[in-house]
């Protein structure tokens, strides 16, 4: 259920710019900075210092909270937290009367390549591909394994050239399976679109996201 | 003094029993175990191993002199005056002369887990079952901590004691799925039958219900609490049989369809015994106000909606107040499922009586609330959204010394949602309501002091679960784990048998538990803890423990494999999102045959091999279940 938002096509076509639409003109050919269309930057690196030395997520994120008192980090919605009954829950959302109606959860599985095990998320409790990117690289702080400074986490996998330089690199690139199966690169559709339409999420090293990118942009193309 | 509990339960768990054993006596005839003092396998009073009663052994049976019939008899006239399954679990185990007795004598089973043995298992002990309590799924399946399909069906229950119990009266189930056959099945198989109450079951629709009410000609109550109904657009009430009826009790508001109106009124015309009548949300504030005119006796009501979709009649509107004043004998109100605020004073009239208010499906303002609460002097139990906020709280607390349950449920269940309530209604509530037994209390700021004043306070204390909603939050004056607020809960509220913690905590607060937990039965932990030394500190301590349910937890094997001594004692055990191993989970499994080991999996099950998401552990008699889906496997 998209609610009130209109579905604008025009948002899908493959322009500079975020999504939300304060783009400048559509583009053909024209490189676009991932880190500008997408502010999904997982900043691996960015956890500090864990004192106790334990490596569980938990306390990273504990660490991550104490440093920051005047405004904790947004977390990850994490499945089952806290524990209202999803039949109370969906009461509340009815008797709000909300414009949208009800809203089942859309719970998707989140893997990250090397990581032991997989998250859930519920994607609704989400507004914006900037509040997933913070609750993402909370989740899986833990497993901080890149060699780059956080601000280049995303690549620019437009420039194929950069992308045989990054071969081996440890970034990563979040990409999600849509309704029809087809992995595709995270942030190239509306939000409310993309929650409607994103069953599966993964975080991809950066080596294997090149071949992502042609698939990403044909399907759009086709959506347009 | 008697509670309507029954009305509002949403977790409760047996609260009848609390400083008792397991449930139901597990052994039968044919287990003859070595039964060492320390660790009885499957008996039943665990507080005091008494040495001097044997078990069953086949040395006993051999050397029993012939029965005396006239003894048994006797026994057989005593103990069917024993209504406390705690009684009969201990009675059951002096002699096998007294198990037999007893086992024919005994008309109430209550069965805490349905996989803990077979439906034939139960029909073999028990003759003469006319009431059945049956729980299915772990209660972390309520938050989407498992997959759906898990189990827990009610199919095989109901067609054994079709053919074993024909006289059955009454069916409780909770967490359990029920389809629409099962319940055609049991409005056909039991002629006498009088009640169905179904709790957090799914898995049937209207047509079924439509099927019991139609069958069930002695049904006296038809409860469907937080269940979830599909609509298959048939209209059930009308299903009732047209005389009059012998409903004392029917509760539907959880039913998510639209209910033929004139029907109902017709149905509750006809039923002069009803007395307690929850509605639905598709009941509009104009009909209700049609059924109290015609039912004046109600002692117990759920509202629906308390508002209407049109605009407010342009001639005079009905006299909701009047309604209500007309109800003398309402003790119990909930309901106001998309409550219109300006008609919440017509409740007045009743306020005065009410031991059971449930507001807590409304969202109800401090200003709105106030004037009604200042009129609740004899309320007892209490249900609420926290929009009520800090200063409803205080208010409650200024005027609800009678208290004995306070539920303040999140409006907006977000971890990072704004907190309208805090420490400081917690610790007026502790300052009014001095006789407050059970909490359940959803926040976003709490602080140590606060909760120790409430240990201090409130001595009564059977239940405390406080949730703190943003994980690992500590007290947010001081900055410290809130160890010492529940290391206080547990020292001073002697009382206490279930406990749910949340917060900053470390393996201190766990020390505590085990320490000073001596009648702890539940305990809930989420996000918590240090290291290993935690769970053990629960599993070496807690003497009372029976379940136990954990979720992300730094927790591991060496935890897990520190309870074996006791896992035969306990309902169940859950372990979620920890640091267990599929390896030492089947050592445990290896080691106690009669301990079911479930490994939960997520859809699809190759991705992580030897870590464990999802540990469900629970003693059986019965081995194994044969009807484990895929995603679940038994080690």
């Amino acid at each position: 259920m998209i609610g009130s938002v209109e579905l604008n096509l025009r948002e899908t076509e493959l322009c500079l710019g975020l999504p939300g639409g304060d783009t400048v003109a559509p583009v053909t050919g024209n490189k676009r900075g991932f880190s500008e269309t997408v502010d999904l930057k997982l900043n691996l690196n960015n956890e500090p210092e864990n004192k106790e030395g334990s490596t569980t997520l938990d306390s990273k994120e504990k660490s991550s909270c104490s440093k920051d008192p005047a405004k904790p980090p947004a977390k990850a919605q994490v499945v089952g937290w806290p524990p209202v009954r999803s039949y109370r829950k969906n009461v509340m959302v009815s008797c709000q009367k909300a414009s949208s109606g009800p809203e089942a959860a859309a719970f998707v599985k989140v893997s990250m390549d090397g990581a032991p095990y997989l998250r859930k998320v519920d994607l609704r409790m989400y507004k914006s591909y900037d509040e997933l990117s913070t609750a993402l690289s909370n989740m899986f702080s833990s497993f901080t394994m890149g060699k780059y400074g956080g601000e280049e986490g995303m690549i620019d996998f437009m420039n194929e050239r950069k992308l045989m330089d990054l071969v081996n690199s440890w970034d990563y690139v979040p990409s999600y399976e849509d309704k029809d199966g087809d992995w595709m690169l995270v942030g190239d559709v509306p939000w409310p679109m993309f929650v409607d339409t994103c069953k599966r999420l993964r975080l991809m090293k950066g080596s294997d996201a090149i071949g992502l990118a042609p698939r990403a942009m044909e399907k759009c193309k086709s959506r347009a | 003094m008697t509670r309507d509990r029954s009305e509002m339960s949403e977790d409760d768990d047996d609260q009848q029993s609390q400083s008792q054993s397991p449930p139901l006596d597990l052994r039968s005839a044919a287990i003859a175990e070595p039964c060492s003092s320390s660790s009885s396998s499957f008996s039943v009073v665990d507080s005091t191993p008494n040495k001097s009663r044997n078990c069953i052994s086949s040395g006993t049976l051999t050397s029993q002199p012939f029965p005396d019939h006239v003894l048994e008899n006797v026994l057989e006239n005593v103990l069917q005056f024993l209504d406390s399954r705690c009684d009969r679990n201990a009675a059951s185990l002096v002699c096998k002369s007294w198990w037999r007795v007893e086992a024919s004598t005994r008309s109430e089973v209550f069965i805490g887990n349905c996989y803990a043995l077979s439906p034939s298992r139960l029909t073999q002990r028990f003759k003469r079952v006319s009431s059945l309590v049956l729980k299915g799924k772990p209660r972390f399946a309520d938050f989407n901590l498992m997959p759906p399909d898990w189990g827990a069906n009610f199919a095989p229950w109901v067609s054994t004691m079709a053919k074993a119990y024909p006289w059955l009266e009454k069916v409780d189930l909770k967490r359990m799925f029920v389809t629409d056959d099962d319940l055609a099945l049991l409005a056909e198989s039991f002629p006498g039958f009088k009640e169905l109450i179904l709790v957090c079951c799914e898995g049937f629709g209207t047509s079924g219900i439509a099927i019991v009410a139609n069958k069930c000609r002695k049904l006296k109550v038809l409860d469907l609490i937080e269940s979830e109904v599909t609509d298959d657009e048939v209209d059930w009430i009308s299903c009732f049989p047209e005389d009059v009826t012998c409903l004392e009790s029917l509760a539907f508001d959880c039913v998510e369809a639209p209910i033929n109106f004139k029907a109902l009124e017709g149905l509750v015309a006809r039923s002069p015994c009803l007395k307690k009548l929850r509605l639905n949300r598709f009941v509009s504030l104009v009909e209700l106000h049609r059924l109290l005119l015609g039912a004046p006796q109600l002692t117990s009501l759920g509202t629906g909606s308390f508002s209407h979709d049109e605009e407010p009649q342009s001639e005079q509107e009905p006299d909701y107040a009047a309604a209500f004043r007309a109800c003398k004998s309402v003790v119990c109100l909930s309901g106001f499922r998309e409550l219109m605020p300006e008609y919440l004073p017509a409740i007045y009239p009743v306020c005065a009586n009410l031991t059971s208010l449930n507001f807590s499906y409304a969202n109800i303002s401090p200003d709105m609330f106030k004037p009604i609460i200042h009129n609740c002097h004899k309320l007892q139990v209490f249900w609420a959204l926290d929009s009520i906020c800090d200063e409803g709280l205080q208010a409650v607390a200024e005027t609800c010394k009678e208290l004995r349950e306070l539920r303040i449920f999140p409006f907006d269940p977000r971890e990072d949602s704004e907190g309208p309530v805090s420490e400081v209604g917690l610790q007026a509530i502790s300052e009014g309501c001095r006789k407050l037994e059970s909490i359940l209390y959803f926040c976003q700021r709490m602080t140590n002091a606060a909760v120790i004043a409430m240990s201090e306070n409130c001595p009564e204390l059977t239940v405390f679960r406080l949730c703190i909603m943003g994980r690992h939050r500590p007290d947010h004056v001081t900055g410290k784990p809130m160890d010492e607020g529940f290391g206080a809960i547990v020292k001073n509220c002697k009382k206490l048998t279930r406990l749910a913690v949340s917060g900053l905590l470390t393996d201190q607060a766990f020390r505590y538990m085990g320490e000073y937990g001596k009648l702890v039965r539940t305990l809930s932990v989420a996000f918590a803890g240090d290291s290993d030394m935690a769970l053990r500190h629960v599993l070496e301590g807690c003497p009372r423990l029976q379940k136990l349910e954990i979720r992300d937890s730094p927790f591991g094997d060496a935890a897990l494999r520190s309870g074996m001594h006791r896992y035969y004692n306990m309902r169940f055990v859950w372990m979620s999102a920890c640091s267990l191993t599929r390896g030492c989970c089947k050592d445990i499994a290896r080691a106690m045959p009669n301990l079911v080991v479930e490994v939960i999996g997520s859809d699809d099950d190759d991705d992580n091999r030897d870590y464990v998401e999802t540990l469900y552990m629970y003693r059986s008699l019965d081995g194994p279940r044969k009807d484990a889906p895929k995603f679940v496997a038994i080690l």
